[in-house]
């Protein structure tokens, strides 16, 4: 892809999401590679399949705006997503130093210094709502609110082009697309 | 624009071979290329293409039938994991003198880490053992690009060509240009030269003197030559790379601030190396360092070794995968630039895997742990190899070695004087594969032991193809079922025993019964079926709320050690079990753990059968 004349260069970032297996880590890394596609970004992404997937650790890579490499170095991630409060520990040194971390937790977590976090209990809304299964969403939307979209140390994506990437993965529309809405709508709610 | 769609590596290596006009197609499932038949499938369908898709018993069987739609003048492809490809490396040695007429793409993804696999073996260098050349694809829209490239050089000599990814290319996604597109369609008509496809020795010596010919040719072959993407500076040094390395190392030449006078070139045909490429870069560079995934093979082929700098000479580790974290501070070295600073992240460690919540086979291993306490249990492949978490697995080798380890565990104990209990488990797929034969073996040879067939009716750790014995074709279609009672009873076996592992007294009844039988008269089969815990929730959905634990528990820990649900969690403040509601299939198999009667099922649902 040519960059065109006069347009400002391609926003770039790097994001790493983590979780354990079935918790929908690679659902949410494609849905955020298609809202980067959507939005004319090329972006580049990592996934982990396997035995690996069995309940383990998973993590995903994700770099959006021109990169070669699909993978995320230590200390270079603009974003750390924790599905897994556990997996703080493990991929923390993915940060970059001023990066932000969204962690599904009960409480507080610390994240050392440099590092601007946010928790949120992505399990119990989701669960109180009905729909355990959508922990991914919840805390995609808390993100949203938290950091902001589109802007400057916010996700790359603005929340309407994360709504248009859901409305994208559930074409037919119905009881999934309102109910993976809702999810996100859930965590907008609880972050803003 | 609207044609760029976010395309994993195995998915780019698929449209790449409908786009080609490949007519047979052929797999067995392995991390990290199992995406790659199933999305073959979809492709022709998008297209409209005709075309014979399978999942093969095996990766010989897989090749073999690619292979011989190849020889008649057909374009066909076979997909497989790196050790896969050791299953398949009979005919493919014997395919590379023969030589093809139609195009013959041999896909073997590697797994350097290993992430899901056994060993990191590098499949160029069997690609160099067979001698056909190989090409090494650094991202998923050059894996698309190489599969067209890797039918027309395999035309253009007549000989089979190798497409090797690594997980790196495999699971990577990227945005693709996937415009629609319209394959070529040819006609089958195999020649007959018995001179050549059934060649004697005498020939294959002939041969030989061919493919030698045909190999020092296509290290001349334009178009897949190295590429330099760095321009022309001061030439002293060059670092050579392939595969996701060179993606890796590309994006850290401008991170790192490499000096300008350092080349960087991509070597896309690592075997054969590009005769004239090593003679340049002899003629040029004092020092050449090489970045390749998993063994040194652009490396051994650049003859001066003073001047070359790689896994064979330490400048690079020589096993492992080669994370950006590992290069960044090599180049920086090579360059003579300050080291980076920066910690390794965090490859291991956290939460290891398990078998999933509601998973029939963790019922298999708590009864054969109950049935045979001081048994040796030999294992497979698959899911259930995560069976080492409950104490009920031994042995991991290789595909169908479960059944043949258990055969040599008898003869061996048999030679002291001895007799143990054998409790062998393979799963269904694995059975298939690789079972067949050794299970003949050890009844000619009387062996006694008792192999439990993990029965869960699909592939289920690669994704859940379908079995021989699921009548489900790659595409969906209906295909024929093989029988497996039948199937063991034809092998000789005469105690051959099915039954549901969740029911788990009824359970370890027969294979207490089984064991007898093995004892006395040798080999007892026990077919454990149950489907896969990830198809069966997914069609009738979870019953959250349906299993709690009662005052009674006494936090004995006896349901978290040996029966290890994920979904029962110890909690260390009040010293008892809870369920966690968010995995919590409502399965009931633990009910009948608790030795103390605490895990109840709450509503009167009815257990799953």
């Amino acid at each position: 892809m040519s960059a065109d004349l006069g347009r400002s260069p391609l926003p770039r970032q790097q994001v790493v999401l983590s979780g354990v297996g079935g918790q929908g880590i690679l659902f949410l890394s494609r849905l955020l590679a298609e809202a980067a596609i959507a939005g004319g970004l090329p972006v580049l992404t990592s996934e982990t399949h396997g035995m690996a997937q069995r309940g383990g650790v998973v993590v995903s890579h994700l770099k959006v705006g021109g990169f070669d490499s699909p993978l995320v170095r230590a200390g270079r991630a603009d974003l750390l997503l924790a599905l897994k409060e556990e997996n703080v520990a493990l991929h923390r040194e993915f940060l970059a130093d001023g990066g932000a971390l969204i962690v599904n937790a009960p409480g507080p977590t610390d994240a050392g210094p440099g590092v601007r976090a946010h928790a949120v209990d992505a399990d119990a809304l989701a669960l109180s709502a009905g729909a355990p299964h959508a922990v991914n969403l919840v805390l995609l939307g808390f993100a949203l609110a938290r950091i902001g979209g589109g802007t400057a140390g916010g996700l790359f994506c603005t929340e309407g082009e994360i709504r248009e990437a859901i409305s994208r993965r559930h074409g037919g529309g119905g009881s999934r697309l309102a109910d993976a809405l809702s999810a996100l709508d859930l965590g907008i709610a609880h972050g803003t | 624009m609207s044609d760029r769609i976010l395309m994993q590596g195995n998915d780019a290596i698929a449209r790449g071979m409908v786009e080609a006009g490949c007519a047979v197609a052929a797999s067995y499932p392995g991390t990290p290329a199992s995406e790659i038949l199933s999305s073959v499938d979809r492709w022709r369908k998008k297209c409209g293409a005709t075309m014979h898709v399978e999942w093969a018993v095996n990766e010989k069987v897989a090749l073999e039938i690619a292979y011989t739609a190849a020889i008649t003048g057909l374009r066909a492809a076979v997909s497989m994991k790196q050790v896969g490809l050791n299953v398949a490396s009979d005919p493919l040695l014997s395919a590379a003198y023969l030589g093809v007429t139609g195009g013959f793409l041999v896909v073997s993804a590697d797994d350097p880490g290993p992430h899901s696999s056994q060993t990191e073996q590098d499949s160029r260098l069997l690609a160099m053992m067979a001698k056909v050349p190989v090409l090494d694809p650094a991202s998923p829209s050059q894996a698309m690009a190489l599969a067209g490239t890797g039918f027309d050089l395999s035309e253009a000599f007549g000989v089979p060509v190798m497409l090797r990814p690594t997980t790196r290319v495999c699971h990577a996604s990227q945005d693709v240009d996937a415009p629609p597109f319209r394959p070529p369609v040819r006609e089958a008509r195999f020649v007959k030269d018995p001179a050549r496809w059934a060649a004697t020795p005498v020939y294959r010596r002939l041969l030989h003197d061919r493919l030698a010919e045909k190999i020092a040719a296509i290290a001349g072959w334009p178009a897949t030559a190295p590429v330099r993407v760095t321009p022309d500076g001061s030439p002293a040094k060059a670092v050579v790379a392939s595969g996701v390395a060179f993606s890796h190392a590309r994006e850290l030449f401008g991170e790192l601030g490499m000096p300008g006078g350092i080349a960087l070139y991509q070597v896309i045909q690592p075997y054969p190396l590009h005769a004239a490429f090593i003679e340049h870069l002899l003629e040029t560079y004092e020092e050449i360092l090489v970045l390749e995934e998993s063994a040194p093979v652009i490396e051994m082929q650049i003859a001066d070794r003073r001047r070359v700098r790689g896994r064979m000479t330490g400048a690079v580790p020589g096993t492992g995968e080669l994370l950006p974290e590992i290069i960044a501070p090599i180049l920086s070295r090579f360059a003579g630039l300050p080291e980076p600073v920066g910690a390794l992240a965090a490859q291991g460690g956290g939460r290891r895997p398990t078998l999933c919540p509601g998973c029939a086979h963790r019922s298999s291993f708590y009864a054969i742990r109950k049935a045979a306490p001081d048994g040796i249990y030999p294992s497979d492949i698959g899911c259930y190899t995560l069976g080492i978490n409950l104490g009920a697995v031994d042995t991991v080798l290789c595909m169908g070695a479960a059944v043949s380890q258990a055969a040599g565990f008898d003869y061996a104990h048999r030679l002291s004087g001895k007799q143990v209990d054998i409790v062998a488990t393979i799963g269904d797929s694995t059975f298939y594969h690789a079972g067949i034969p050794p299970l003949i073996d050890a009844v000619v040879q009387g062996a006694r032991f008792v192999l439990v067939i993990l029965d869960n009716g699909t592939t289920a750790m690669t994704g859940n193809q379908p079995t021989p014995g699921t009548g489900i074709g790659a595409g969906g279609e209906t295909t024929a079922a093989v029988d497996m009672e039948g199937l063991v009873r034809a092998c000789g076996v005469r105690f051959c025993r099915t039954a549901n592992p969740d029911r788990l007294p009824e359970f370890i009844a027969l294979l207490k019964e089984a064991l007898v039988h093995a004892r006395e008269r040798g080999v007892a089969v026990v077919i454990a079926r149950q489907p896969c815990a990830m198809v069966a929730f997914a069609a009738s959905g979870k019953t959250p709320g349906a299993i709690v634990i009662t005052e009674e528990c006494n936090g004995c820990r006896h349901c978290v050690d040996r029966f290890e649900c994920p979904s029962l969690v110890f909690d260390e403040a009040t010293n008892r079990v809870r369920i966690d509601e968010m995995t919590c299939t409502g399965c009931g198999v633990c009910v009948s753990v608790c030795p103390a009667g605490a895990i109840r099922r709450e509503s009167a649902g009815e257990e799953r059968s």
